[in-house]
Order: C-alpha cells, then sequence, then structure tokens
C-alpha cells in the first residue's frame, strides 16, 4: 500500500518545501500539497503534515488565522477519525488554535527569536509517531521559533503529563515553556505538536538525522494498524 | 454601531511584551511604574441588531485565545 500524506501550505508557510522532501525521502508515497483555501483533503490521506512559517504574517496570533482556514475544518475532521495529523512550529500553534490540542504557545519568555540546535529527551516512545525512538533518548533538533512558550493551566499540564502526552521535552530551557514541554499528543494520540523541527535533521548534510525516526515511527505505525 | 473589544492576557500569565516596555520606561527614567501589561485593542463597526451575544461568540471564536486571554467589550455610546 502507497504511503499517502498531505503537507498543508497556508499564505506565508516556509517550511512547506522542507517538510514534503522529509516525507517524500523518509515515509516514500505520494506527498499531497494543498493550499488553504481547499476545502477537502485527498482520499485516503495515511498523514497529515502542518508545516512552519509564519501563516497570514502571524496576525492576531501565531496560528490564529491558519485555524480558520477552510482546510483547517477538513484537518480537523480528519484528525477526528484518526488520521495522524503533525504540527511543526507554526504548525504547532495552528493546532493549538483549532483546539486540537490543549494549552498556547506564547512570545518566548526571553522575548529573542531563538534559532538554534536543541537536545531534546524523548518523554513517551509509545506513541504512533515516537515509536521509533528509546524512552528518554537524547536527540538534536533544530528550533526556529519567536512563540514557542508553551503554555497551560496547571491542572492541563497535570493532566497531559499524567497521561503520557508530553512527547518531547527540552533538556533544558529554550522559550520559558511551562515543564520545558517541547511536543504535545492529543488524548488519542494520533495529533502531535512541537515546536523544534524534525524534518530538518532527516540527512546527514543538514547537521544530523535525528529527525528521521518520527516520519519513520509514522509508517511502521501504519502498517502495523 | 461601533464596538471596541480589549484582549489581555490573564492574570498569573507571564506578558515577557509587557516586561521588555517595563524596562525600555525604566531606561528612558520613569520610575515608579509597578507593572506593565500588553493587550490588543480590536475596533469593530457592526450592524446595530449584533446581539450581545453574537459579540461574546465573536470574541471566544477568534478575538480571543481563552486559554491565555481575557476580553472585554466596550460598546461607544
Amino acid at each position: 500500500m502507497a504511503f499517502t500524506s498531505a503537507v498543508i501550505t497556508f499564505p506565508g508557510s516556509n517550511c512547506d518545501r522542507d517538510m514534503a522532501v522529509a516525507i517524500e525521502q523518509v515515509c516514500g508515497g505520494t506527498v499531497h500539497r494543498v493550499w488553504h483555501g481547499d476545502a477537502d483533503l485527498p482520499e485516503g490521506l495515511d498523514f497529515i503534515a502542518l508545516p512552519g512559517g509564519f501563516s497570514y504574517g502571524d496576525y492576531l496570533r501565531s496560528g490564529a488565522m491558519a485555524a480558520r482556514s477552510p482546510v483547517m475544518q477538513a484537518v480537523v475532521r480528519a484528525a477526528e477519525r484518526g488520521v495522524p495529523v503533525l504540527g511543526v512550529c507554526n504548525g504547532f500553534q495552528v493546532l493549538t488554535e483549532a483546539g486540537l490540542l490543549p494549552g498556547a504557545l506564547m512570545r518566548n519568555a526571553g522575548i529573542r527569536f531563538v534559532c538554534r540546535d536543541v537536545q531534546l529527551t524523548v518523554e513517551n516512545n509509545q506513541s504512533l509517531f515516537t515509536a521509533g525512538y528509546d524512552a528518554g533518548q537524547q536527540i538534536t533538533i533544530p528550533v526556529a521559533h519567536h512563540d514557542g512558550n508553551y503554555f497551560a493551566d496547571e491542572a492541563t499540564l497535570d493532566r497531559i503529563e499524567g497521561q503520557g502526552r508530553v512527547a518531547f521535552r527540552y533538556a533544558s530551557p529554550v522559550n520559558g515553556s511551562a515543564r520545558n514541554i517541547a511536543g504535545v499528543l492529543n488524548d488519542r494520540g494520533n495529533v502531535l505538536g512541537m515546536m523544534p523541527h524534525p524534518e530538518r535533521m532527516i540527512e546527514a548534510a543538514q547537521g544530523g538525522t535525528d529527525g528521521r525516526a518520527l516520519f519513520e515511527s509514522v509508517v511502521r505505525g501504519l502498517v502495523a494498524a | 454601531m461601533k464596538v471596541r473589544v480589549l484582549v489581555t492576557l490573564k492574570n498569573g500569565v507571564l506578558d515577557p511584551q509587557g516586561r521588555a516596555i517595563h524596562h525600555a520606561l525604566e531606561g528612558l527614567g520613569f520610575s515608579g511604574v509597578n507593572d506593565v501589561r500588553a493587550g490588543r485593542v480590536i475596533e469593530l463597526d457592526v450592524a446595530d441588531t449584533t446581539s450581545d451575544e453574537q459579540l461574546d461568540d465573536m470574541c471566544r471564536k477568534l478575538l480571543a485565545n481563552m486559554v491565555i486571554e481575557n476580553y472585554r467589550i466596550e460598546k461607544a455610546g
């Protein structure tokens, strides 16, 4: 069965091509490029990715406008059917704004844009997206964001921690995120949002390959399902 | 009808922008500033028939992010 995926492009997305290339190289199959104004997604998708960037110029709040775009209604319906959805950076912001993930991403605590490789700890390696990593494994993945400061109230944080929904944690503080959370899963485990960019660590020329296992995990999870 | 929506961060939510503004004010020599919180003002011109409920809905669905923000609606008298 050929792996069929979609990468959504919003006006202002700028990591959509990187994401499509990463999926093509690691997952293979067909990668559909879908525009934000499309009301429908291609049939039979195995995977949907929301890329990084500055959708709608970050107007109002990062991800706020994109979350209300026509294609997102279709993405929400697909997520509710169980289709795996990955949101990276601005994609993570869009997922929280769309209500698919808890919490919000605020301005970095240090005000500055942060653009560098960071160390992550794989907190949960039982998820569809992280099964290819070892529990507690340290990986290196770059971040590039201004609004990556994850916020949720204490009760929500306790709940998602208790349910094993923190997929990745920064090994040391990067942006002021509550409990150093870098990536969060939904309760069903088929939606992952993360600020670091796994699609930028796919081949040695990019400085490392720690991002590959995430995409490999998705393919293996689907074959097993 | 002119409506003004004031969106502010909830109490207890760290406001890095407010803190930077606070810092800058102190740098300019203004003393006695205890705290600064930055927010957003959105001015709407809506049909006179727009109900309070509809305005609330607009705020909850888009203008404010209820996870981190509060809003207040002011109607121009």
